[in-house]
Formats: C-alpha cells, sequence, structure tokens
C-alpha cells in the first residue's frame, strides 16, 4: 500500500513537472522545471532499490548537465523569443498527432506486452550470479568486469564530446 | 495495490510521449534539448524497473551508460547551439534550415 503511494505520488511529480518542462514561456523557468523532475525519477530510482543510480542522478544531471543548460540559456541573451518567428510552412497539428501516434504505439506494444505476462517467468534471487551485497557493490562490480569494454569505450565518447564542445563554442579567433 | 513493472511502463510510455510532443511542438532549441532528455529519462526508468523486477543490477548499468552519452549528447548540442547563436542571433528551429553560411 505504502509502495502504491508512492509510486502514484511521484509518477503526478514526474509527470506534472515534464508537462511544465515543455509548457513554459520562459526558458529558465523550463530548466528549473526540468531539475525538479530529475529530482523526482531520482527518488524513483530509490523506492527501485538502485542507489547508486539515483547518486548519479542528481549528481550528473541535475548537478551536471542542467548547469550546462543554465549557462547556455543565460549566455544567449535573446532580442526576439523563438516563439515570435512562426514558420508558415509548419505544420503543428501534424506535431501532435505524430506524438498521439507514439503514445499509441507504445500501448500497443504494452498492452501485447501485458497479454503474454504469464509466459514471462519470475526469476529466483540474483539473476546473473553475481554477489548481492550492496548496490552500488554490485554495479561497480558489473561496471569493471562484464561491461569494462563500454565503459571504456564511454569514457572515450565523453573526452571526444569535452574536445568537440570546447573547439564548437570557442570564439573564432 | 501491488506496484508491476507495468505501472513503470506507463509512467515511462507517457513521460517519452511528453518528450516527443515537446520535440515536435517547440520552437526553441533549448527546449527542444530538454525534451530530448525527458525521453532519455524515460528510457532509465524502464531499465531501472526492470532492473528491480528481475533482480539483476545490469539494468542500472546500462542506465549508467545511458547517462553517459545523454551527458556528450548535451555538451556537443549545447556547443552547437553557441555557435549557431553566435553565427545566426537565433535559437528557433525553424531558421536553422541551412547546412552552412
Amino acid at each position: 500500500m505504502l509502495e502504491a503511494i508512492v509510486f502514484y505520488t511521484l509518477a503526478a511529480f514526474v509527470l506534472g513537472f515534464g508537462v511544465l518542462v515543455i509548457t513554459a514561456r520562459n526558458t529558465v523557468h523550463s530548466v528549473l522545471f526540468l531539475v525538479a523532475n530529475f529530482l523526482c525519477v531520482a527518488v524513483m530510482y530509490v523506492a527501485l532499490a538502485a542507489e547508486f543510480l539515483a547518486v548519479i542522478q542528481v549528481l550528473v544531471y541535475a548537478g551536471g548537465i542542467v548547469v550546462l543548460y543554465l549557462f547556455v540559456v543565460m549566455l544567449v541573451n535573446l532580442k526576439a523569443i523563438p516563439e515570435a518567428h512562426m514558420d508558415p510552412r509548419r505544420r503543428s497539428r501534424l506535431g501532435f498527432i505524430v506524438a498521439s501516434a507514439i503514445l499509441l504505439e507504445v500501448s500497443a506494444i504494452l498492452v501485447y506486452a501485458a497479454r503474454r505476462a504469464d509466459a514471462m517467468p519470475l526469476p529466483a534471487g540474483g539473476g546473473d550470479g553475481t554477489p548481492m551485497t550492496g548496490n552500488t557493490e554490485i554495479v561497480g562490480w558489473l561496471l569493471y568486469t562484464d561491461y569494462l569494454i563500454p565503459f571504456e569505450l564511454a569514457s572515450m565518447l565523453l573526452l571526444v564530446a569535452m574536445i568537440g564542445a570546447i573547439i564548437l563554442a570557442r570564439r573564432e579567433a | 495495490m501491488v506496484i508491476t513493472p507495468y505501472h513503470y511502463l506507463v509512467l515511462s510510455a507517457a513521460l517519452f510521449t511528453i518528450g516527443a510532443m515537446g520535440v515536435m511542438l517547440r520552437r526553441n532549441i533549448i527546449i527542444v534539448f530538454m525534451s530530448i532528455e525527458l525521453m532519455l529519462n524515460a528510457v532509465n526508468i524502464n531499465l531501472a524497473a526492470f532492473s528491480h523486477y528481475w533482480q539483476s543490477a545490469v539494468g542500472q548499468v546500462f542506465a549508467i551508460f545511458v547517462i553517459a552519452v545523454a551527458a556528450a549528447e548535451a555538451a556537443v548540442g549545447l556547443g552547437i547551439i553557441l555557435a549557431f547563436f553566435r553565427n545566426k542571433d537565433t535559437l528557433n528551429v525553424d531558421e536553422m534550415s541551412s547546412l552552412r553560411w
């Protein structure tokens, strides 16, 4: 019962802040709603027993990425807000239709999967034989054993992205 | 009132659709980028929910990879936005139709 209350409250906050992110007129407000959204998702990770992921979500997303967004929003001082100019070829109604189609498609997949739910047995205990002591320990164990190469690739990706961002944002000499 | 992975799937689908709607309907490129972050978060909720359901931490490992890719995407994307803004003085996606200027 408590689990259900926590889930529905968090889900309401996540979806509410998500809607506010895309509807806010002021971009700074939008970024702040995004922070609130990420924090609610982090609490949801804690409820799912993924504490390490929750900490990463707060540190990297709410602390790092969103600050990057705030910097950019404050660096670009707009004279005319983007919403002032409307391309006559733009089809907003088509956007609504395509987004609804995406929702329908995902719902169809959900219904299809729910029908076959009985065919999916629940494994007993640890699924892959890793030592179950603490969440951070398990995730670290997996990252440095089974997923070592993707982990190193991710570090290379971040290095390349950092160099690329510096080159792109540098002022022309 | 037990919370199954389907509850999380429905939440994730709704959040993903909100993100997709933001990408398609907003004209401010920064808000379009934030909508992409919302969609990535919806995927991460799925990964964490199934990780909990199967009692296996592999889903969380993949969620960490998604977060790393999202950080890289945000850094490069925002660099491109800054470079574009310096040249064209606008953030409107409708005006970003030329590959060079």
